[in-house]
């Protein structure tokens, strides 16, 4: 009797293992060129209503869903999508759009001038409101020409109008959709299937989108909220692929299956000054706290090197009016450094606080850097660590602090987007900034019509912050995409934009 | 030396063994520091533990045998005087509204008792919050959050004592209620009361920890115990001894006071039986 229990007691353990060990391979699905896991590192918002979407966690996966008359490339380009022409009016004016001939919303029905008036007229609220992109204020009119052909009209022109409309805020979506917040209805090429609240969200390949056609046709997005284990997540296999990594992640991902690329975050990393606080209303002192710092050996330590050193208010991909030779308008120099100091009679320097948000772990690494390289030339920096709340409002809208280290990135693929915060009246300006020559200079760029002398204008607009040494500018932060190597294609983009349909599989 | 260690609890021989461990350990720090806290060395970033660097180098090359011994004193100094203050307010309300009793005491422990639902650890978060993060703060902040504890413990204690005896014959003797209070009742509480102090250092110690780990409690480059294990589980893959000897330090720390307040206990048990 107990000898053929013993032996039940055997079978049932090798069941359960069986059954155990079985729910681990079933993760691993038949063929892994189907299909892939992406690791986000956080939920979608609630709305799936391109118009009403604010996180950019959830609008850099919705630009496989949804698309624009317009939308930009991995080059910073505006290309058309839904649109296949644009031409403009003579005065700037009119914008007059082509409706693409095979474009099909994923239920099947075909793009119609209908749709693209309902949805520009409702991301621009043109029936007064706030419209979702609010540079959209401008927009006049939206008049269907004819069957295939829609004119928007612009109260002003607005050389960054196309620019603007090149997101997923302002995406064509089906008119006869009641309800947009809960079905994703797009023309991309992914439909949107499904999503379980804090844990995925399933898209599937639209085998009838009018461009180049995805070649993975599963794509799930595993939410990893907690970002101290997403290497273990890599190891362990339950996902494929992820943005945004930091450098800490990175070095923990085995890298004979993975493939880590390094691009940028497409921020203007810089110790903010608030100008309106003495010393640095002083610009020998601003300039001597440039010379003061060694940008290589910030990226060394926060970033094990990778990252790009900046000298003014742009980042290296937005290539038209990046300048790199700005990054090394101050090279590192102590000597030079103490010299500004006594010249603008800080001989002894001075003490201030470096506020810097707590959840920002790049910031507070860099904050600690500049502490170290800051006493050298015998400036005292306190740091306070913040959390964001206070952040946002005793520091960015109270702009009640000395300095702070912070990325601050462009909304829309516009120039004027990293540039009107310099303006003095500006509501954005946290730092204070008040120079009469760069409001004129900046004012002078944004209503110049021929484009190629605007660039040139912005192009100055950025000398100026650098000459004026407006705030000590570091770098644009590294981030790491990691893939498994069965996997390839991926493309880094000036905006923030997870390109699946790139991604093929490896031969 | 035996007949020294005969008189105490074996327990209390482990904690106190830990924590001359751990004072020698600081004292080594006064002799022998090749590094300085806050140096950086780009090239010896997550290095493993080696005969230059003890305890390894965190992720700017920065010697964590030097932050382990940084961090230690910082949490001592920040327990110390916040379980200060707890001790001193605790055993001051304790006191009167023990010895008196009526409504002083309902309405004070009435409030104590607000205190205590309160976690400890919210509390102080609330208070940093509002005031400022900083060392003086955060001492003020967790030795607010320890005063309920100490209270009601020594409300009790009065409570009993002043049916006694001799506080009886003391009041017969036209002792004032302060002296009674303090010279007479007191040195009779106080097995109560280091039992008490020993608990509220490990929790302040905790506390600050806790603090720090969520970013608003010692500011960097001054480490802290509670710092490093924070910053450092972002490597724990990749550079494990990284939180393994902040977090080892920590343990010894919190075992040792625990060990000596267990044995302290049973010793006075035995004392009184």
């Amino acid at each position: 009797m107990k000898k053929k229990l013993t032996r039940w007691v055997a079978v049932f353990t090798a069941l359960s293992l069986a059954v155990a060990l079985g729910g681990c391979a079933g993760d691993k699905k038949g063929n892994p060129k189907d299909s892939i896991t992406i690791g986000i590192p956080q939920d979608i918002e609630e709305t799936l209503d391109p118009h009403d979407m604010v996180a950019a966690g959830t609008k850099e996966i919705f630009f496989n869903v949804f698309e624009g008359l317009v939308k930009p490339d991995a080059d910073g380009n505006i290309v058309p999508a839904v649109a296949s022409e644009i031409a403009t009016s003579e005065d700037g004016l009119t914008y007059t759009f082509t409706i693409r001939d095979n474009v099909k919303f994923h239920d099947g029905t075909p793009v119609t001038a209908e749709d693209v008036k309902y949805s520009i007229s409702k991301c621009a609220d043109i029936e007064g409101g706030e419209p979702r992109i609010s540079a959209l204020l401008n927009v006049q009119s939206v008049d269907i020409v004819d069957e295939n052909h829609v004119s928007v009209t612009l109260k002003q022109v607005d050389y960054d109008f196309l620019a603007n409309i090149a997101s997923v805020s302002a995406a064509i979506i089906p008119e006869h959709n009641d309800n947009p917040a809960v079905d994703a209805i797009g023309t991309g090429p992914y439909r949107y299937v499904s999503r379980t609240p804090l844990e995925n969200v399933i898209f599937e390949k639209n085998d009838e989108y009018w461009g180049d056609k995805a070649s993975i046709k599963n794509v799930t997005f595993k939410i990893c909220a907690n970002s101290d284990t997403i290497p273990m997540e890599f190891e362990g296999g339950s996902i494929d692929m992820m943005a945004h990594l930091t450098n800490a992640q990175r070095v923990q991902i085995p890298s004979e299956r993975f493939d880590v690329m390094s691009g940028t975050m497409n921020l203007v990393q810089a110790l903010y000054l608030n100008h309106n606080v003495e010393p640095f209303d002083n610009a020998d002192v601003r300039k001597a706290m440039c010379y003061a710092i060694d940008k290589d050996a910030i990226l060394a330590f926060v970033s094990d090197g990778e990252g790009v050193k900046i000298g003014s208010s742009m980042y290296p991909n937005f290539r038209k009016y990046y300048d790199d030779s700005l990054a090394d308008a101050y090279p590192h120099d102590t000597e030079k450094a103490k010299e500004l100091l006594k010249k603008a009679g800080y001989e002894n320097g001075f003490t201030f606080e470096i506020t810097v948000p707590s959840n920002y772990t790049q910031h507070v690494e860099t904050a600690t850097v500049l502490k170290e390289q800051l006493a050298e030339v015998g400036i005292t920096a306190n740091i306070k660590q913040v959390d964001w709340d206070t952040w946002l409002s005793d520091t960015y809208i109270g702009r009640n602090y000395d300095a702070t280290v912070i990325g601050v990135d462009a909304a829309q693929l516009t120039a004027s987007s990293l540039l009107s915060r310099f303006v003095s009246t500006a509501d954005n300006n946290f730092t204070n900034y008040n120079s009469p020559a760069y409001d004129k200079a900046y004012d002078s760029a944004l209503t110049e019509l021929d484009p190629d002398m605007q660039t040139n204008e912005f192009k100055v607009c950025l000398q100026m912050l650098s000459d004026d040494a407006a705030n000590v500018y570091i770098q644009d932060l590294p981030e790491f995409v990691a893939l498994n190597r069965n996997y390839t294609g991926y493309e880094f983009y000036p905006v923030y934009v997870i390109d699946v349909a790139k991604i093929k599989p490896a031969n | 030396m035996i007949r020294f260690l005969k008189k105490h609890d074996i327990k209390w021989n482990i904690g106190m063994g830990l924590l001359v461990l751990l004072a020698l350990f600081l004292l080594l720090g006064f002799v022998y520091h090749p590094y300085t806290t806050t140096q950086m060395d780009a090239s010896a970033k997550l290095a493993g533990p080696e005969l230059k660097h003890w305890f390894g180098t965190d992720n700017f090359g920065r010697d964590i045998y030097a932050r382990v011994q940084e961090g230690l004193r910082t949490s001592v100094v920040i327990a110390f005087f916040a379980t200060l203050i707890g001790t001193v307010g605790g055993t001051v309300i304790g006191a009167f509204t023990g010895y008196y009793g009526s409504y002083i005491d309902d309405v004070v422990m009435r409030i104590m008792d607000v205190l205590f639902a309160i976690p400890s650890i919210l509390l102080a978060l609330v208070f940093v919050s509002l005031s400022n993060s900083g060392m003086v703060n955060i001492i003020i902040a967790l030795g607010i959050s320890v005063i309920p504890s100490f209270a009601k413990m020594i409300r009790t204690e009065y409570k009993e004592q002043r049916k006694l005896e001799y506080v009886q014959a003391a009041k017969i003797m036209g002792a004032s209620d302060l002296r009674i209070m303090f010279v007479h009742i007191l040195p009779n509480v106080l097995p109560t009361l280091i039992n008490c102090v020993l608990i509220a250092f490990n929790n302040c110690i905790l506390a600050e920890a806790g603090l720090s780990y969520l970013g608003i409690g010692v500011q960097p480059p001054t480490a802290s115990l509670g710092g490093m294990i924070s910053d450092g589980q972002a490597y724990l893959k990749a550079a494990p001894h990284y939180v393994l000897f902040p977090g080892i330090v920590m343990m010894l720390l919190l075992l040792g006071f625990g060990l000596i307040s267990d044995g302290d206990m049973k010793t006075n048990l035995l004392k009184r039986k």
